[in-house]
């Protein structure tokens, strides 16, 4: 039985002797654009049916979450008044590509002002599995359907699913979903198929601002707290990790992100656990209860022969 | 724009005291955080019918080994009646139904629903030998259908036993299910819930040898279906009540309706049980308010867990309690 709580590696835990470093995603959400090449080349490569096109009135987000037919979600938040360092982040994101973005948000009518006159900032953030350390999906799963690879990640076997849904009420970050038509559970597998072969998953490598990173995780890690620092030093003191340490409530997460504001307000959870931490007391809890219920049937029966 | 709402009790029934201040939170678009749960009623309903095998395992038992034969018959085939329909429960309610049998692939401890199906099957086929075994009178007493005949009480008290044994699992393991989630209604309940299970499963339980029964027979049935009660009702309250803001589910919306439906059926069946116990009449009608009641509570308390699922506020604001930064 694997370990239910604590910093560990998660591949060594789960067995693999021999396991190669661990992989995972950094998620700068300070050079997020917005442009969602993310969402579309996940659904490319991995053949992930469409969400419904819904118009939802959330700024640009029309996808709305992470859901089985959406592994990559790009969430939009509009700021007023943001501090003037946050605004040089975001422009000098903008500017690593060439296209004009006709859309960002102003509190003035479009086209008056430009890139430099903005007053109104958009938080922009891919959000994706985030192939927990400790996995609830992964612990509660029934069939064994869900597994730990020997990159430390968190994949869904699809063919052994038979769809229970256990996993999707287990996730902290309401990340697993269940497919309506196909009654199985569906999320991202960190391109399973692609990094085994070398490759970047879908989603970094199409990624046109290095939001996405994929790496090796310890290696993403340096690089995060390196890039904190960058923009401390530059007056972006909201800038903070997320989902990056081993001490947290779910052991860390194999894919973390880099923030501009409280976790909550992108959709996250500000302090996830993995809810099977508490198993052992939960089964003690059980254990008095069902001692009780034997001990009332005993004593309900013992001395009244009719 | 992320909007920072208000969140706290609103309004407050009668009676309720104001435990949880107002706290403010903030979250994306007010969607939730967590996934809902994909379970449908027909989980709820195998919660029901779970504690409704589990409880009559033990009432039958009891009365198989203190020569309550009707109690004991009685007890045995509601237990398979519930057995089959929890059964159909779980298996419809799959996203896969014809991969059922995929749950048998691996037992694993840190799954409680792989542990749950060891315990469910190994608990049916136990009680089914029990059941089973009440046909044996009807059975032909020559021949080879007559040895069969004459073995099977034995084997009848042997599953009856070994079913009775596993009861208690039985009845607990899908509290453990529903607090191993994310759900933050139903996790923050684990300490609490097994006993709202258990105490529901006894009631259910004692509450169908009651019906069944002759009020000669009944005795323990009763004692132990007044018991269940008592227990169903108090872990109830605790669980509504001391748990701050995620209890509020629990007294709010459907799930609120549904548990004061419980608490009143309950108590109802509790007080009929204990008054009622020379009439035929009053004891099944105390029985059935019981088991109305314990079905109420399965289903408030599945309603509850959705309900703090739907909220962003019951998974950030106690979050942000944890973290000392609301």
């Amino acid at each position: 039985m694997n370990s239910l709580f604590g910093p560990i590696d998660p591949a060594k835990d789960a067995g693999y002797t021999d396991a190669p470093p661990r992989m995972g995603f950094f998620t700068d959400t300070s050079v997020c654009i917005g442009c969602k090449a993310c969402e579309v080349a996940c659904k490319e490569w991995n053949a992930v049916p469409d969400d419904g096109f819904d118009l939802l009135g959330m700024s640009y987000d029309n996808t709305g979450g992470l859901s089985a037919n959406s592994w990559r979600h790009v969430a939009f938040i509009e700021q007023a008044a943001p501090s003037p360092a946050a605004m040089d982040v975001l422009r000098e994101a903008e500017a690593t590509v060439s296209t004009q973005f006709l859309g960002m948000p102003s509190s003035t009518l479009p086209g008056t002002e430009g890139r430099e006159g903005r007053d109104l900032r958009w938080l922009m953030m891919s959000n994706v599995c985030k192939h927990c350390t400790h996995a609830g999906c992964l612990d509660v799963c029934p069939t064994g359907s869900l597994f730990r690879t020997e990159y430390g990640t968190v994949v869904v076997q699809e063919d052994i699913c038979n769809g229970c849904g256990y996993c999707v009420a287990a996730c902290p970050y309401g990340v697993i979903d269940r497919r309506e038509d196909d009654g199985r559970a569906w999320k991202c597998t960190l391109c399973y198929d692609r990094i085994g072969e070398g490759m970047t998953p879908a989603c970094a490598q199409a990624c046109p601002t290095q939001s996405i990173q994929y790496g090796e995780l310890d290696e993403l890690r340096e690089r995060a707290a390196q890039r904190v620092e960058v923009l401390h030093q530059r007056g972006v003191t909201e800038a903070k990790l997320y989902g990056h340490d081993p001490d947290d409530g779910v052991g860390g997460d194999g894919a973390f992100f880099l923030l501009l504001d409280e976790p909550e307000v992108y959709g996250l959870p500000p302090d996830p656990v993995v809810t099977t931490r508490d198993l052992p007391s939960m089964w003690k809890h059980a254990g008095v209860a069902a001692l009780g219920m034997a001990a009332a049937a005993v004593v309900a029966f013992l001395g009244r022969r009719p | 724009m992320t909007d920072r709402v208000r969140a706290g009790r609103r309004g407050g029934g009668k009676g309720d005291r104001v435990m949880v201040p107002p706290a403010e939170f903030r979250s994306y678009y007010g969607r939730p955080i967590v996934k809902k749960p994909v379970w449908t009623h027909d989980i709820a309903a195998y919660f029901f019918t779970g504690g409704l095998a589990a409880g009559s395992a033990l009432v039958a038992a009891g009365a198989d080994l203190t020569g309550r034969a009707a109690l004991r018959t009685t007890a045995r085939l509601t237990g398979l009646g519930a057995i089959l329909a929890s059964t159909y429960f779980l298996v419809v309610d799959l996203g896969r139904p014809s991969r059922f049998l995929n749950m048998l692939r691996v037992a694993k401890p840190t799954s409680p629903m792989s542990m749950g199906t060891w315990i469910f099957s190994g608990f049916s086929a136990a009680a089914g030998l029990a059941a089973v075994a009440e046909a044996a009178p009807l059975l032909p007493r020559r021949g080879a259908v007559g040895l069969a005949a004459r073995a099977l009480p034995v084997a009848g008290r042997a599953g009856g036993l070994a079913a009775a044994a596993l009861a208690p699992a039985m009845a607990t393991y899908t509290a453990v299910l529903i607090s191993d989630t994310a759900t933050p209604s139903w996790h923050a309940a684990y300490p609490r819930m097994p006993f709202v299970f258990a105490g529901s499963a006894l009631a259910s339980g004692g509450a169908a040898g009651m019906i069944g029964a002759p009020t000669a027979q009944a005795g323990p049935a009763r004692t132990l279906a007044v018991a269940g009660a008592a227990l169903e009702l108090a872990a109830t309250h605790g669980v509504e009540h001391r748990m701050g803001l995620l209890s509020e589910p629990y007294r709010t919306g459907r799930a609120g309706t549904l548990l004061r439906a419980a608490r009143v059926l309950t108590a109802a069946g509790a007080v009929g049980a204990l008054l009622g116990s020379r009439s035929r009449t009053v004891s099944a009608l105390a029985g059935g308010a019981l088991l109305a009641g314990s079905l109420a509570t399965r289903l408030g308390v599945f309603e509850a867990g959705k309900a703090s699922a739907e909220d962003p506020k019951y998974t950030v604001v106690p979050q942000r309690e944890r973290l000392g930064t609301l």
